[in-house]
């Protein structure tokens, strides 16, 4: 666990959830980033601009902190483009058929107490954490 | 009014993806990787996102409407069905493959790398690709396969 940065991790999840909040007291809308991004592709509406600059917002947040922390924005993990590619096409294909991602269902969802959500995101955990050992350790042979 | 706090709340929920270590896909596979150096980071992460909105989300469901808007719009599915869980199997794959869920990947789009635009690029491919086969089979089924897109595009989270 020498990774573990706990204190930061908690304030980055307060920032997240305080961010989900304000949208939904503000403007009654949750944060589920892949359904806001996939809103955004939908047919041109008003629907898509707040959809857009709430986009914006993301990478406004990570151009910022790759100029402040360069670290902070660090990929370090040993993956070809095609995997990142080939894993795109499954998060943005998987995240519309289950309806929400790691921020929809994971924090909106399981806030609200949904038990959708909440299965949801133990399946995408159990399927994550299968993958990762399968890649880093059954094939990769490391340990 | 409304575009001003959408742009914000990117921007802080960004800032706490950013913090939080999220975006570095070595640190959410780390997560995942509970056979190896096992980093807990994102389990912090969710504690605070999930204690903050859901004390938050009990006093602002009390309020008769949003401030910018004329209702809430929630999520008013509670079925559990195949889909919902073959889906999030699938997103797992690509989230366990690459350490990228959309919003790191989406925050970390201009920040350098080629990987996340790459990726989201490619996640953008698989949301229309998904679009497309629910709005056919809709279709197979007799359902308005627009309404059906529509459904597919803009339903919950």
């Amino acid at each position: 666990m020498e990774n573990f940065t706990p204190v930061a991790s908690l304030i980055g999840g307060l920032l997240i959830g305080t961010s989900a909040a304000a949208l939904l007291a503000l403007n009654g809308s949750i944060a589920g980033i892949s359904g806001i991004v996939a809103g955004a592709l939908g047919r041109p509406s008003g629907a898509r601009v707040w959809r857009l600059l709430f986009i914006a917002g993301l990478m406004s947040a990570g151009v910022i902190a790759s100029f402040a922390a360069p670290k902070s924005m660090e990929i370090a993990i040993d993956r070809s483009l095609g995997v990142f590619i080939a894993a795109g096409l499954l998060v943005g294909f998987g995240t519309r058929m289950g309806n929400g991602c790691t921020s929809g269902h994971g924090i909106c969802g399981i806030s609200r107490g949904s038990m959708r959500s909440l299965l949801a995101t133990i399946t995408f955990m159990a399927t994550g954490a299968a993958t990762v050992y399968l890649v880093n350790h059954l094939l990769a042979g490391k340990q | 009014m409304r575009l001003v706090v959408s742009y914000l709340c990117g921007l802080v929920f960004g800032a706490g993806l950013v913090i939080g270590g999220m975006t570095q896909p070595a640190k959410v596979v780390g997560f995942l990787d509970i056979a190896g150096h096992w980093d807990p980071s994102l389990a912090m992460v969710m504690i605070g996102a999930i204690a903050a909105y859901a004390v938050a989300y009990r006093l602002i469901t009390r309020l008769p409407a949003p401030a910018f808007a004329e209702s809430f719009a929630m999520p008013q599915r509670s079925d559990i069905d195949a889909k919902l869980v073959g889906g999030a199997a699938l997103f797992g794959i690509g989230w366990g493959l690459s350490g990228f869920c959309p919003g790191p990947a989406v925050t970390s789009i201009a920040a350098g790398s080629l990987a996340a635009p790459a990726f989201v690029l490619a996640m953008v491919a698989g949301m229309l690709v998904y679009a497309r086969v629910a709005e056919s089979s809709a279709a197979a089924g007799n359902i308005e396969s627009e309404t059906a897109a529509k459904i597919v595009l803009e339903a919950d989270a």
